[in-house]
């Protein structure tokens, strides 16, 4: 993540639409940017938006390095329901903290496991890899928890979801560092560069002697152990597992959030922070809605609008129209005249052929 | 035969096609006579898909004229072309797997009784048409049971049932063993003495000369010329091929070092083969020496890099490194002891495009060091600049996405990607393809460079030139077999031709005169 | 295998019923049969209503042959049908969906076997092909919740409104029921309201912004959310505010599940209007007084819904926490 001028303006998007919904958010509240301290947690709308959006912003950091891949994770909603639903049962059971977080986050480190042997190993679609788990794993969390909402009593499970740290509340200070630690793992060693290299090509990449199946296996259990930490956050948060709701559709907000961040469906280079912009922006729409007053029958429409006119800012077909500093375009003349001489044309029917 | 005052079967004039200001047809005659098989021949990006297609009217002309029987047409699809009784069979039989035989040959078209589909007409039917192909199956039965061969007979029946005048096979061969080539020859000659007219477009010379009337070679765009069969010596007909007026071939150009042959090699190939890639083959490769790989497309010369790359696995033979027997699992045990490889496709397997030429360069090095142990970015900056100074790779800097350069500074940065790992032995699948003139010449003094330093290197080329300028010895494919080794004073263009027009397989030991 | 063997079983009855004279039902010891074909479990409420229904029919010494649908509507069709061949007294029927009856409903009166729909209505234009239909009145849980809050308050209430999912009816029913209390209250007043989408996550949300848009909560009077799950989402939401649920902000709502009696024993929580799980008790009574008299039971029976308030919470929680 360097900071020169054209990652800047690169997105400068995001982080425009980012201001705009929040001073959009203050026009319509006042209050939105007052903070403060209450039982030893902050307390307001801004605060809202980081607390609420955690879960999301969470899965967007798994997501991001799986679509970076050139994939996608379409199971995270239900994975978060599986770590969730052995959360609360275990609990309920009689167990401590510690099991009870292992285990959970083991099974989101399974899910992701079994997603990620489904797409690098037997070369099932991601999109359709996923889906079967999307779909089989909020069965599994239904019968975790037989159907019902299971609920716990547990002061120590219950600061991960409505606890503070330094007054912070807690799914901020996880989601922070998850960030933190996902950046370190990707841009201290090599990983990074080898999940942009696996996204732009799979075939080149594994010809330069990158192993790409340990490559994508990795960033699919990264991707299911940030979900069962985001499961265990909104568990954690109303003191109950309910299979049925919890994550419900979070995974398309959470693919929303990175291709908002500008990260491409299409694979290679990626933005983390970019993806938790994408993130908060979802958020800080989701609570101005809640306290614009609007009815509730307009909160998609707003919704949408919104976002279209972020994807819009990020068009290439657009941004050709803004002026830009360097263009790329004083490489064509190369290429034109490459495949204007007789090899060129060669090659060029040779693959036709 | 037929009366020759009457206008041939197919006569094409003059047919023009460009893509994007690429000259893929410059006016090129054609001529199919009734009753004849005419191959039609020529290297990658000779023209002979787009003539094709140009006929069949997946694309439509740009300039020039194409009648049948005397009257002019213009194909404007797939089944308009079917309409004017031109029929195409291609490698790959497009038909439905999963639909009966009878069913396919009659996709379309079924024999209706009451409104409805009269199977038993069909099948009745079906049974006949393929009688007169020898070719008593269960037409009942899904076509995706039989063999690629049978199915291909079944297209064939099609689309001669079609009232088809002329036939083109595209390749049809390509997929076939011995036997299975035998019948469908059978089958041509069969159609060949009902008056149909066949194109015929194949790489296998050996198949040319079993059963065609006439030849046509074209060669970038341009007819090169057309003969017939039995008046045209298979070392014409390469030479046809490759363009290379045998007088005035080039000589060695430079003299390469000299190799101490008692030394061990440092790589053996012993009885290597992988079923329908290429035969099995045995070849010693020592330090300090070039090995060119010449043969037509399709000859086997790129499925023998990729067995040496570890990309395919080979079913037979074993592999000997430093003496030492090795299981070549995939290009990370490749890599591993010291191999690197530029495909052929540089677009597809070789550049990882949005990525900066900086990242490009160390890939190989860092995939071969782990994730786990990182280049410093300011070494991986040292490195990257070190090679852009070295090869002249002409960027404006190494963060710039190597998309964007030109074909012969991508090649450069593949291969600065393999020095970066000092390698033993390089595989270079056509490393000047596509590349302009003047890195054309210093990508080949590159590998003479790397060959005075010691390195192995197995070079793939339809550049007979370059393969003669910087190779010790050139190993001569045909028809997926190993078919020449050629050593010394042999290394030169007219033997190359000669033994890629030689008739029959010989033992590589015999192919040296 | 549970297939086969139901069939054998099923064919060894009949075999007995054939050779008896009389029918299968009847052979079973003049006990009344009946078959449920419930939707599935995917809800606690939905659970507890299979549970209730088990427990009624013992109660009233009937025999009940129960089928999960797995929420598709051909595993209730396949169920009913079986039901006819089997020959069962009655069929009660959870629909999962409104239309598509007619075919196996009809099939169901030509055997002369009595449908009962439980919970849900069906879209049918022939009346006659189901006896009678037990649900509740959403409508009416809306305005018995609302009338409550206008006594408790005197008409003098600003509230904030969790819905449920928008467009779905309980929703529609529930808001209209209350809205026609509150206009009946000049006091009384909606000043804000949002869908909470029937879950405890986003009740909780919904309640945050909320308090944050009324100054604080301080000018919130009480929160009437669509249903129980919403409202403990609410109260969480409160009390991590600094207020007193129940106290500073009344908490009423709908459905009557096992953890708002909790909350209401512990003061967070005043109100609650039952939804009841029990809707095979009434069909049941209704089917034991027409096969007794001959009386046939009215097209609607209404569930009664019930309020519940702190007084009688502990006890109970302390009697639903095993139905549910």
């Amino acid at each position: 993540m360097t900071l020169s001028s054209s990652a800047l303006r690169r997105n400068l998007p995001q982080c425009g639409a980012l201001i705009a919904v929040l001073l959009a958010n203050w026009l319509l509240f006042p209050d939105f940017f007052s903070i403060r301290v209450q039982d030893g947690r902050l307390f307001g709308s801004l605060i809202d938006v980081m607390n609420r959006g955690a879960p999301v912003a969470l899965l967007a950091i798994g997501m991001t390095m799986v679509i970076a891949t050139r994939g996608v994770d379409l199971s995270v909603g239900a994975v978060m329901a599986i770590s969730g639903a052995i959360a609360a049962t275990m609990t309920q059971a009689g167990w401590s903290l510690p099991p009870v977080l292992l285990v959970s986050l083991g099974a989101g480190l399974l899910c992701g496991l079994w997603n990620g042997v489904l797409v690098a190993v037997l070369r099932i679609q991601p999109i359709i890899a996923t889906l079967i788990l999307m779909v089989a794993g909020r069965g599994i969390a239904q019968l975790i928890t037989e159907g019902q909402i299971v609920t716990f009593v547990s002061p120590g499970l219950a600061a991960i979801g409505s606890g503070a740290v330094l007054t912070v509340p807690t799914p901020v200070v996880l989601t922070a560092a998850t960030l933190a630690v996902t950046a370190l793992l990707v841009r201290a060693t090599a990983l990074g560069l080898m999940i942009e290299s696996v996204g732009v090509n799979r075939l080149s990449s594994a010809y330069a002697g990158v192993n790409t199946p340990v490559i994508l296996i990795a960033v699919y259990v990264w991707c299911g152990l940030c979900a069962a930490v985001a499961g265990l956050i909104v568990t954690a948060d109303i003191r109950g597992a309910d299979a049925n709701n919890a994550g419900l559709w979070l995974e398309l907000d959470a693919i929303l959030a990175v291709v908002v961040g500008g990260t491409s469906l299409l694979g290679g280079r990626f933005g983390l922070l970019m993806s938790i912009v994408g993130a908060a922006i979802i958020q800080a729409m989701n609570t101005g809605i809640l306290l614009s007053g609007f009815k509730p029958e307009f909160n998609l429409i707003v919704k949408a609008a919104v976002l279209m006119v972020v994807l819009l800012a990020q068009s290439p077909a657009l941004s050709l129209l803004l002026p830009r500093p360097r263009s790329p375009a004083n490489a064509l003349p190369i290429a034109a005249k490459v495949t204007s001489n007789a090899p060129g044309k060669a090659h060029k029917e040779g693959s036709a052929q | 035969m037929t009366n020759p005052h009457a206008p041939p079967l197919l006569a094409i004039r003059g047919l023009s096609k460009a893509f994007l200001g690429v000259q893929a047809l410059d006016g090129v005659d054609f001529t199919l006579r009734h009753g004849e098989i005419h191959a039609l021949l020529g290297e990658n990006g000779a023209g002979k898909s787009t003539l094709i297609k140009t006929l069949t009217g997946v694309y439509q002309r740009d300039g020039g004229t194409i009648a049948l029987n005397g009257a002019e047409i213009a194909p404007r699809s797939v089944e308009d072309a079917q309409r004017l009784n031109i029929g195409t069979v291609y490698q790959e039989v497009n038909l439905l797997p999963n639909l009966s035989v009878a069913e396919n040959l009659f996709l379309g078209r079924q024999p209706m009784r009451f409104g409805l589909v009269d199977r038993a007409a069909m099948r009745r039917r079906a049974r006949a048409i393929l009688d007169g192909y020898g070719l008593s199956i269960d037409v009942a039965a899904p076509l995706q049971r039989f063999s690629v061969a049978t199915q291909q007979i079944v297209a064939i029946a099609r689309a001669v049932d079609m009232s088809a005048k002329v036939l083109i096979l595209d390749e049809p061969t390509a997929s076939l063993d011995a036997q299975e080539v035998a019948v469908l020859f059978d089958v041509m000659r069969g159609l060949k003495a009902r008056g149909i007219g066949i194109v015929f477009v194949t790489h296998f010379l050996d198949q040319v000369y079993a059963v065609c009337d006439r030849i046509t070679v074209l060669r970038n765009g341009r007819l090169v010329g057309e003969r017939r069969t039995a008046d045209l010596p298979r070392l014409d007909l390469v030479a046809m091929m490759l363009g290379r007026e045998l007088e005035a071939a080039a000589h060695r150009l430079a003299q390469p070092t000299e190799v101490d042959e008692s030394a061990p090699p440092l790589l053996r190939f012993q009885g290597v083969g992988k079923a329908r890639s290429v035969a099995p083959f045995d070849l010693d490769i020592r330090p300090g020496e070039v090995v060119g790989l010449a043969g037509l497309l399709g000859s086997g010369r790129t499925e023998t890099a990729r067995l040496a790359f570890g990309v395919d696995r080979a079913d037979s033979g074993t592999i000997t490194v430093d003496g030492a027997p090795v299981a070549l699992r995939g290009p990370r045990e490749a890599i591993r002891l010291g191999f690197g490889y530029c495909p052929e496709d540089r677009k597809k397997e070789g550049i990882v495009g949005e990525l900066s030429v900086r990242e490009n360069i160390i890939l190989a090095l860092q995939a071969r060091q782990g994730w786990l142990n990182p280049i410093p970015r300011r070494r991986q900056e040292e490195i990257a600049d070190r090679f852009i100074r070295l090869l002249d790779i002409r960027t404006p800097d190494a963060e710039r996405p190597i998309q964007l350069l030109s074909g012969g500074n991508q090649q450069k940065a593949l291969l600065a990607r393999w020095l970066a790992t000092e390698p033993r032995f390089l595989i270079l699948d056509e490393p000047t393809r596509g590349i302009d003139v003047g890195a054309h010449a210093e990508i080949i003094r590159l590998i003479e460079r790397l060959c005075a330093d010691g390195m192995a290197l197995l070079v793939v080329s339809s550049e007979l030139e370059e393969i003669v300028a910087y190779s010790r010895r050139v190993v001569v494919l045909r028809d997926r077999h190993h078919v020449a080794a050629l050593t010394g004073e042999d290394v030169c263009v007219e033997r190359i031709v000669a033994a890629i027009a030689s008739e029959s397989s010989p033992p590589v030991a015999e192919a040296r005169p | 295998m549970s297939m086969t063997w139901l069939k054998s079983a099923f064919a060894a009855t009949a075999v007995v019923a054939l050779c008896a004279g009389v029918s299968p039902a009847q052979a079973a010891g003049g006990k009344l049969v009946v078959g449920f074909s419930q939707i599935g479990s995917e809800s606690g409420w939905r659970a507890a209503e299979t549970k209730t229904a088990k427990a009624e029919a013992e109660k009233r010494g009937i025999e009940l042959k129960i089928s999960d649908a797995q929420q598709k509507q051909e595993n209730q069709i396949k169920a009913v049908r079986s039901f006819v061949a089997q020959g069962v007294d009655a069929i009660f029927i959870a629909p999962v969906v409104a239309t598509g009856w007619d075919a196996v409903l009809k099939e169901a009166k030509e055997a002369k076997i009595p449908v009962v729909l439980l919970d849900r209505q069906i879209d049918t234009k022939d009346n006659s092909l189901y006896m009678t239909a037990v649900t509740s009145d959403t409508v009416h849980e809306g305005r018995v919740a609302g009338e409550w809050l206008a006594k408790k308050t005197g008409g003098k209430c600003p509230v904030v409104e969790l819905q449920g999912t928008v467009g779905s009816s309980p929703a529609i029913n529930r808001k209209k029921g209350f809205d026609e209390v509150v206009a009946k209250n000049p006091g009384m007043k909606i000043i804000r309201t949002q869908s909470g989408d029937f879950t405890r996550a986003k009740g909780k949300e919904v309640m945050e912004s909320f308090i944050k848009a009324e100054n604080g909560g301080k000018g919130i009077c009480a929160v009437y959310a669509h249903n129980d799950d919403m409202a403990v989402g609410a109260i969480q939401a409160i009390k991590e505010a600094g207020l007193k649920p129940g106290t500073d902000i009344l908490v009423v709502s709908i459905d009557a599940v096992p953890d708002i009696f909790k909350a209401m024993a512990e003061g967070e929580a005043n109100a609650t209007v039952e939804l009841t799980p029990n809707m095979a008790g009434p069909a049941y009574d209704a089917l034991i007084e027409m096969k007794k008299s001959g009386k046939v039971p009215p097209k609607w029976i209404q569930t009664e819904s019930a309020l519940f308030t702190p007084d009688t919470a502990k006890a109970e929680y302390e009697r639903r926490k095993d139905a549910y």
